[in-house]
């Protein structure tokens, strides 16, 4: 197996049925999955209420991220593309619902409903255009721009997800934060080769904590020691640039105003009311 | 696929205005027992469509449920009997075999062994 399985062939023909075996079968994949769920579902940061929350696993497969979220008591609704891996989730029993489907084709869930979303070693997949029909940057954008749209004010996503290069790096983030979202990446063990590890947290509306750090310490042996020496993390947590501004000269005027503020208010935000003054230019002397 | 993921996946081909409720089409339903969790219901209540819930529940021929949706007040009620039946619809009962149909296409999404089929085709997207 090369060691970027997305460049041999689309997931629904490379995670055929010995593939899908072949991921569960393997300890040290089960461990690895179950050890990036946890990190994932860390950065998540749910309300300490005890409550179990409603989540989405993006990018599911036979399940191994999905148990990570039944174990600590949650719900969950998985969605993946394909088949074979989602069959291996039925016959080990996953608590889960489980969906299939292609991200890429945005999601089809009702607006402001899911308590948060992970996705594991998944979304790199996007980046890749496997049929002729394929363009990663608007099948980003339609995975992202759904996302925002059903999770609640206040939810995280969180992405491990390993790109090839930093231009997709790049393109992935850039998507996630023309979509809405805030936040930024998470590096877990920057300077070592094999724990290295990356998340994407990404925050829909208000943030109420902020984003915690990466890993720095090294926790096991398996590790070539020198790449650890100095444990500098690498943290970027940016804001959302603002939108490219497409405005003509009039301005984008009153009636897209309400109307982006009404959609901001169907979010659950808080909006300050309409008045004569609304969408009014300003005086430049401002 | 159990009632609460029904009640809150839509249809998302392009175009569609109105893809939710999916119509339910029960071709076998099973029912796995799931532990209690009155405070997971209470979470969920808020975000629940009442009517696509009863209606689904109805299709998989469970039909406790009240027509109407109920006051928020009887979920903190000390008589647990309505969130017992919510839970019961909510997280208990699978469309094992069956299909999910586009309100508005009638386009049909069929569901086996569990799983509903999302994909779209690519005059769909
Ligand atoms: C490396 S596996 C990880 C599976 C699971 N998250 C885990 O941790 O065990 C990546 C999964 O992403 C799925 N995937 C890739 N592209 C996808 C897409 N466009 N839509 C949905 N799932 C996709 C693959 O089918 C595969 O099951």
């Amino acid at each position: 197996m090369s060691s970027r399985p997305e460049l041999l062939a689309p997931p629904e023909i490379f995670y055929d049925e010995s593939e899908a075996r072949k991921y569960t079968s393997s300890s040290r994949i089960v461990e690895i999955q179950a050890r990036l769920s946890e990190r994932a579902l860390e950065l998540l940061a749910l309300p300490d209420d005890g409550v179990p929350r409603f989540l989405l696993d993006i990018g599911c497969g036979s399940g191994l991220s999905g148990e990570t979220l039944s174990e600590n008591g949650h719900q969950w609704i998985g969605l993946d593309i394909s088949a074979s891996m989602l069959n291996v989730a039925v016959e080990r029993e996953v608590e889960g619902d489980l969906l299939l489907g292609d991200m890429g084709q945005g999601l089809g869930l009702r607006a402001g409903v899911i308590d948060g979303a992970i996705s594991i070693s998944a979304v790199q997949w996007l980046c890749n255009a496997d049929k002729s029909s394929h363009e990663p940057r608007l099948r980003l954008k339609a995975f992202f721009g759904s996302l925002y749209r059903c999770l609640s004010r206040g939810a995280r996503a969180v992405f491990q997800v390993y790109p090839e290069n930093i231009a997709q790096r790049e393109l992935i983030l850039r998507q996630a934060l023309q979509a809405g979202f805030g936040g930024g990446l998470v590096v877990d063990y920057p300077h070592s080769t094999k724990k290295r590890k990356e998340f994407l947290v990404l925050t829909c509306g208000s943030v109420p904590t902020s984003i915690n750090e990466g890993y720095k310490e090294s926790c096991s042996e398996d590790d070539d020691s020198e790449d650890e020496e100095n444990g500098m993390v690498g943290v970027s947590d940016r804001n959302r640039p603002r939108k490219k501004q497409r405005t003509n000269k009039k301005g984008k005027g009153r009636e897209w105003v309400l109307r982006k503020k009404e959609q901001s208010r169907r979010k659950g935000n808080d909006v300050p009311h309409d008045s004569k003054y609304t969408a009014r230019k300003r005086k430049s002397r401002f | 696929m159990r009632l609460i993921s029904h009640n809150l996946l839509s249809c998302n081909i392009k175009g569609v205005k109105n893809g939710f409720p999916l119509k339910i089409e029960v071709g076998e339903v099973i029912q796995k027992e799931v532990d209690f969790n009155a405070d997971f219901l209470r979470h969920m209540f808020a975000k629940i469509e009442w009517k696509a819930l009863v209606e689904g529940a109805r299709s998989m021929g469970y039909t406790e449920l009240p027509e109407d949706s109920p006051d928020a007040t009887v979920l903190d009620s000390a008589d647990d009997s309505f969130l017992r039946k919510l839970h019961h619809a909510l997280l208990e009962l699978h469309l094992e075999e069956g299909a999910l149909v586009c309100p508005e296409t009638g386009r049909k999404f069929p569901v086996s062994k569990g799983i509903p089929n999302m994909l779209l085709h690519e005059d769909e997207v």
